[in-house]
């Protein structure tokens, strides 16, 4: 598995860049991540990340927007404005979790 | 914008990042390849339950992975986009081979494999039994019903079209149809605004 190293973190990801140890992450990590892909994290960025942290704690899957709409109670067109381009990825990857795989 | 350390392996998402690489030239083609970013249309013309999914469900992801989505609604496809309709899409059997039940398999194993008989979609109430059991399906995969899945898709930014021809034809009023469709618009223009689009025919 590749190693990435950003601001004197090293942490392994795999073939896509998508953190392979949810434990490495911190929320300083994700501050970092995201100024690669040019956002500034807000509050509404933490809700939804924090969400999914938590959502995953069991080892269940990476949360799709449909599940952060119906179990979260997110907007989707807030999570859009958020994550510009392709959302769900995006948050996975600021969230250290896996790319998620559910269909909708 | 921090640029993206030496080696560092970032998934691609898209013309946002620094990391973006071109997309493959096609090189020997005899069609110039489409230069703008990649789009997709959908065409849907069937109005049964399971045939309004597959563009709901593609174009979805579509949109998640950050491409622009227009879907035109034509013929029996209209029930789809229609407040009246699109809450009540039915399932049947009839004409549909493909159809097994999997608890079969109890009773006998290899029965889950067998088409079941196309007179049982015949039977009086068997259209609204096997819609319910495949809503109560996708309920339990948590999938929106058809309203709920257009105005998720909506709020996503796709662009929802009702055919002309047919909206005609059937006499259908606008104010019938899901907030989220912008308009009702010809062949041709759809043509026009699907230019450089990869198309699906549902």
């Amino acid at each position: 598995m590749p190693t990435n190293t950003l601001g004197g973190r090293s942490f392994e990801v795999n073939d896509e860049g998508f953190l392979t140890r949810r434990d490495d992450w911190s929320e300083e990590l994700a501050v970092d991540l995201a100024a690669l892909i040019d956002l500034e994290l807000t509050d509404a960025h933490w809700a939804a990340l924090r969400f999914m942290r938590k959502d995953t704690e069991g080892g269940t899957p990476t949360p799709t927007l449909r599940r952060m709409q119906t179990v979260g109670g997110f907007d989707i067109k807030e999570l859009y404005r958020l994550f510009p381009g392709k959302p769900a990825k995006k948050m996975a990857w600021l969230a250290g979790l896996p790319k998620p795989v559910g269909c909708v | 914008m921090a640029t993206i350390p030496e080696g560092f392996i970032i998934p691609d998402f898209g013309p946002t990042t620094s990391s973006a690489s071109p997309t493959a030239q096609v090189s020997g083609s005899a069609t110039p390849a489409h230069a703008g970013p990649r789009k997709m249309a959908f065409i849907c013309s069937k109005g049964n339950l399971d045939m309004a999914y597959p563009a709901l469900i593609m174009g979805n992801a579509a949109l998640g992975e950050g491409i622009e989505v227009h879907i035109f609604f034509t013929f029996w496809g209209l029930d789809i986009i229609h407040k009246k309709t699109n809450r009540n899409l039915k399932f049947t059997l009839s004409g549909n081979t493909a159809m097994h039940m999997p608890d079969l398999g109890r009773l006998r194993p290899g029965l889950e494999h067998v088409s079941m008989p196309q007179s049982l979609g015949n039977l009086p109430g068997m259209t609204s039994f096997a819609t319910r059991m495949m809503k109560q399906q996708m309920a339990d995969l948590d999938i929106p019903d058809v309203p709920d899945f257009l105005d998720m898709i909506s709020a996503a930014g796709a662009h929802l079209y009702a055919c002309k021809l047919t909206f005609d034809m059937m006499k259908l009023i606008e104010a019938d149809l899901h907030p989220g469709v912008e308009g009702v618009i010809s062949a041709t223009d759809f043509i026009e605004i699907s230019e450089g689009a990869q198309i699906v025919f549902v």
